[in-house]
């Protein structure tokens, strides 16, 4: 297999963009993508994208997003596994240009969320779940979740102050990021004041519905020294399942997809998780930043939401997490996470993350989770 | 919710029908086609006893489309004695007094109604077993 590197990102800023349309976004990210590539050239397009039917009743995305951006004869193939799709559509971009079959290829992510009411939107994302056996019986996916910090806190002695700090963290980190839906801080009362969603999650403990796209350009490292590009290699991809129906876990506490992903990933990179420098990763609920931490193995079960009072994943702490702010502050269109995601971790490699920029930082890591961890897709980027 | 949809999901709905794995004695709510444990695909069908022990819940306060009506509402895992866990509604209680490690019982229950001319759906929920 050949070595992959990124060589151009596009990110729009996210939030509630009623006045631009789901093949708008797309387009757009992209075309920042191929400028900040400094080519055009497409040999196959690789989107990511959840539930264009459920959000905007429009599926076929492979034409109609090269088709809006005036392009023909594209092999684009739309990648879908709940929201983890981005990471994936990464994933395949790099197995096009790893296996020769392409030079270029584009990964994008997007999703267009607002198009639809608030409930809809709750319906579109239960989908992830398991319909028969979990979202027929009434459970949401911050029920889901909830579940999983009721445990916690059961087990591990896991407090409300624990998972507030996250939430804290994150609107820190993304009050930074210009890019952001919600570039502003909050504080651990607002998060106690904020409606009780499913116990012990409250609305702030929630990641939003968002519209947005992200957009990068993987290649060859020989094709990246042509374009003159400072490439960013993508080093490791681990992927991994587990069951559907969080019920389903001998241990619900135990998060295997996010495990094996990143082992995988690890393994392939030659590194150990002490080898990375910090990591972007799938916080779409307080409580799931906490559980990664403990299954990528950064700290042992159970001490996720200590560490995290503790400030070990501040910008500034030992193991900086989402410095972009994460689903939380910078928003969570569930097709575009795992490609945005990315997008953060070529941005601190390259020293060009403005205000959230991290000191000396070599490798990263992206963790990019279906569901209620039903599958999880882990990549590591390094500067070379 | 189509009615076949609704339909094929019955006698696991209704009857707590589960699969024992006939190679290692799994047990295994809902199936799956081969046995998770030892790779078999060999099982025949048992019926839960119904009887089982929380081992986490929740508060829905905010619904999914159809259960508006029933919030707040308890959702919880539980562990049945047979082995498998099961998400389900637990009702006639005190969400609030749940506690992890209760002991629990199923409850044949209607679960919600499809519109005003649509199927109306029952399954299992579980209240807190008092022992009667």
């Amino acid at each position: 297999m050949r070595k992959v590197a990124i060589v151009g990102v596009g990110l729009i800023k996210w939030g509630e963009l009623w006045e631009k349309s789901l093949r708008q976004i797309a387009a757009e990210a992209i075309f920042e993508c191929l400028e900040d590539a400094g080519t055009d050239r497409i040999d196959a397009m690789t989107i990511g994208n959840m539930s264009g039917g459920l959000f905007n009743g429009q599926e076929h995305l492979s034409s109609l997003i090269p088709d809006f951006m005036g392009l023909k004869n594209i092999p684009a193939m739309r990648i879908e596994s709940a929201c983890a799709s981005g990471g994936m559509a990464v994933r395949t971009a790099y197995l096009e240009v790893a296996s020769g079959l392409s030079d270029f290829a584009v990964a994008v992510g997007v999703e267009k969320m607002t198009d639809i009411s608030g409930q809809e939107a709750t319906y579109a994302l239960a989908t992830a779940a398991d319909q028969d056996h979990e979202a027929f019986h009434g459970v949401t996916f911050p029920g889901l979740y909830a579940m999983m910090a009721k445990a916690h806190m059961d087990r591990y002695g896991t407090t409300r102050e624990d998972l507030s700090s996250v939430v804290i963290k994150n609107h820190k980190n993304g009050s930074l990021n210009p890019n952001a839906q919600f570039p502003f801080e909050i504080t651990g009362d607002q998060v106690l004041r904020s409606p009780m969603v499913a116990d012990p999650l409250r609305l702030l403990d929630c990641s939003p519905i968002s519209d947005g796209a992200a957009a990068v350009m993987l290649t060859t490292l020989e094709e990246a020294e042509k374009l003159k590009k400072q490439p960013v290699l993508i080093s490791g991809i681990g992927h991994a399942t587990d069951s559907l129906a969080l019920s389903s876990r001998n241990d619900i506490l135990k998060m295997e997809a996010v495990e094996q992903s990143a082992s995988k990933a690890l393994e392939m990179a030659g590194k150990s998780i002490e080898d990375i420098d910090f990591a972007e990763v799938h916080d779409c609920f307080s409580i799931a930043e906490i559980m990664i931490l403990e299954a990528l193995g950064v700290v042992p079960p159970g001490e996720g939401g200590k560490a995290s009072s503790e400030g070990l994943t501040a910008l500034n702490g030992k193991f900086p997490v989402n410095p972009s702010g994460g689903l939380k502050s910078k928003g969570h269109p569930v097709g575009a996470t795992g490609v945005a995601q990315i997008c953060e971790a070529v941005a601190q490699l390259k020293g060009e993350a403005g205000k959230r920029q991290l000191k000396n930082v070599k490798a990263g890591l992206t963790q990019n989770m279906g569901g209620s961890a039903g599958s999880s897709v882990v990549h590591i980027l390094e500067v070379i | 919710m189509q009615v076949p949809r609704y339909w094929r999901e019955i006698p696991k709905r209704y009857r707590l029908e589960a699969s024992e794995c006939i190679n290692c004695h799994n047990v295994i709510f809902p199936e799956k086609l081969s046995c998770p444990q030892c790779s078999s695909k060999a099982f025949k069908t048992i019926r839960l006893s119904g009887k089982g022990k929380l081992v986490t819940h929740t508060i829905i306060r905010i619904a999914p489309e159809g259960f508006n009506d029933q919030v707040p509402y308890a959702m919880g895992i539980i562990k049945m004695e047979e082995g498998p866990q099961i998400m389900a509604q637990i009702t006639d209680c005190d969400p609030d007094k749940l506690k992890t490690g209760d002991p629990m019982i199923y409850q044949f229950r209607r679960i919600r109604d499809d519109g005003n001319t649509g199927v109306i759906m029952y399954a299992y929920k579980f209240v807190p077993d008092v022992g009667i």
